[in-house]
């Protein structure tokens, strides 16, 4: 409990005293690079392959002559809007992005240098923090819109390549019964976790104290507390918004 | 001018500092001596507010920093500038932006005034042509040159020094104290410097106060240190085997 408290006081202190609006635009900026376009490449490969991943195996396990061949790409679909995409990114997301800002803050904080930026009256958490959490804000939905794309894509390559069943049916089976809102559902998710990897790493890296071993120490356990709060706003999220 | 008074600070329920006073006068050196683990760097944080004393006042030209508002701790804030042990360069970047960091944030100064103030004092502090370098690439004695030219670009009215010769070796430790000595004699700064090298002190000390287990137990200058009747103090003078040998010269 007194870890939670902690953590609410600590994302007060983000939105007090803050710099001048310029500043955080030219932060905001470097993060957005940093989290965002530095994470295309590992987000791009892990949803091709989940994508088509899970078409081969829901093609393996749909045996019955009774089901259309369309409804693999049904089950890609629908698995990749309401899980894969928001959810497997968001867990590569915090082993990436949650582990980097941890580490980064953490030594930050054993270097003294945040010390440096209080010194001179600068309040360091909203200088260091808000800029990543905006940009996580920011970039992390775009992430997961390319990695249901992709997801889908790769769904595409495997089920066609394999013959498990022809493009048109893969089409098809993408169009049908398509509910909107499950996009509309994917996206709060990813804004929630995208809240909560960054928030949490900072947290755990801002508060570091020792040296080079708790720095590994907090990255570690950025990655874990932030998969833990994933996993349970997903099912909360589940249950309430759908 | 800085004051403190009555400073108490414990951690876990140990008192790591007892009733600290002092005054600290600008344009001369002020320095706070003591052994490992005496309590010299959290009287420095408490002092520029890193930390808050349980009890006591610390008056920066008669403000009272722990009771003033945010905002006059703010303002009070912008007039320091402080050197730490390991410089505390941000790793992003390089040199020139490290010390025109304060600029950047704190002033509205114009892009060529801004460098111009750079220049200048990485030239006072006898740093020229490493604007471009990163932290890493430069030499522990030049990160504590950058890290001074950082605390004094804003114009600081107080500088604050945490153990400004440690890692370095003797000539340079000199080189930095006098440097220290001349901006603060310069800008007629009030500069606080926390160290345990006797060198230091012997060379810049013109205040001292000597600390021990969390207590005030002497101050002075550094021509009253070598006479001073405290055994603690010394006991920690003449840990340094050269004022040892010249003690017993001195007795012979």
């Amino acid at each position: 409990m007194k870890i939670i408290g902690r953590y609410f006081l600590f994302l007060h202190s983000l939105i007090i005293k803050r710099e001048s609006f310029n500043t955080y635009v030219r932060l905001i900026v470097d993060e957005c690079i940093k989290v965002g376009i530095d994470s295309i490449f590992i987000v791009a490969i892990i949803s091709t392959f989940i994508g088509a991943v899970t078409a081969v195996q829901t093609a393996y396990n749909i045996v019955s002559p009774l089901i259309p061949n369309y409804v693999v790409s049904l089950v890609v679909r629908d698995m990749t809007l309401l899980e894969l995409a928001p959810t497997i990114t968001a867990i590569v997301f915090a082993g990436k992005v949650g582990s980097n800002i941890a580490g980064e803050l953490g030594t930050m904080r054993i270097s003294e240098q945040i010390d440096a930026l209080e010194v001179m009256g600068i309040n360091s958490s909203s200088f260091l923090v808000l800029p990543k959490i905006l940009a996580c804000l920011l970039m992390y939905p775009l992430l997961v819109i390319l990695a249901g794309f992709l997801s889908l894509v790769g769904g595409y390559l495997a089920a066609t390549l394999t013959g498990a069943m022809t493009p048109d049916e893969y089409i098809y089976g993408i169009r049908a019964d398509f509910i909107e809102y499950n996009v509309t559902f994917a996206l709060i998710k990813s804004i929630v976790f995208a809240f909560l990897i960054s928030s949490i790493s900072a947290f755990t890296g801002y508060f570091t104290q020792g040296g080079a071993l708790e720095v590994g120490r907090a990255s570690t356990k950025a990655v874990t507390t932030s998969c833990i709060a994933i996993l349970s706003a997903d099912y909360l999220l589940a249950q309430l918004l759908l | 001018m800085i004051e403190i008074k009555n400073i108490i600070k414990d951690f876990n329920n140990t008192r790591v500092l007892h009733n600290i006073d002092g005054k600290f006068l600008p344009g001369q050196p002020n320095l706070i001596i003591g052994s490992s683990g005496t309590g010299k760097t959290v009287l420095l944080k408490c002092i520029v507010g890193l930390l808050v004393p349980d009890e006591g006042s610390v008056y920066y030209d008669k403000r009272d920093f722990h009771k003033a508002n945010k905002d006059e701790v703010r303002e009070i804030r912008r007039e320091i500038g402080m050197m730490f042990q390991g410089g505390a360069l941000f790793d992003s970047k390089n040199v020139e932006q490290n010390v025109s960091f304060p600029l950047d944030l704190l002033t509205d100064m114009p892009r060529d005034e801004k460098l111009d103030r750079v220049n200048f004092v990485l030239a006072r502090v006898g740093l020229e042509n490493v604007n471009k370098k990163m932290p890493s690439e430069i030499s522990g004695g030049m990160k504590k040159r950058v890290a001074i030219a950082r605390a004094i670009v804003n114009n600081s009215n107080y500088l604050f020094c945490d153990e400004p010769n440690s890692g370095l070796d003797p000539l340079t430790a000199i080189v930095i104290d006098h440097l220290i000595e001349e901006i603060t004699e310069e800008l007629n700064i009030t500069t606080i410097i926390v160290t345990h090298d006797m060198n230091s002190v012997m060379e810049i000390g013109d205040y001292v106060m000597f600390m021990h287990q969390g207590r005030k137990l002497w101050e002075g200058s550094k021509q009253e240190i070598l006479h001073a009747e405290v055994k603690e103090l010394q006991d920690f003078v003449y840990s340094n085997k050269l004022l040892k040998a010249v003690r017993s010269e001195k007795e012979r």
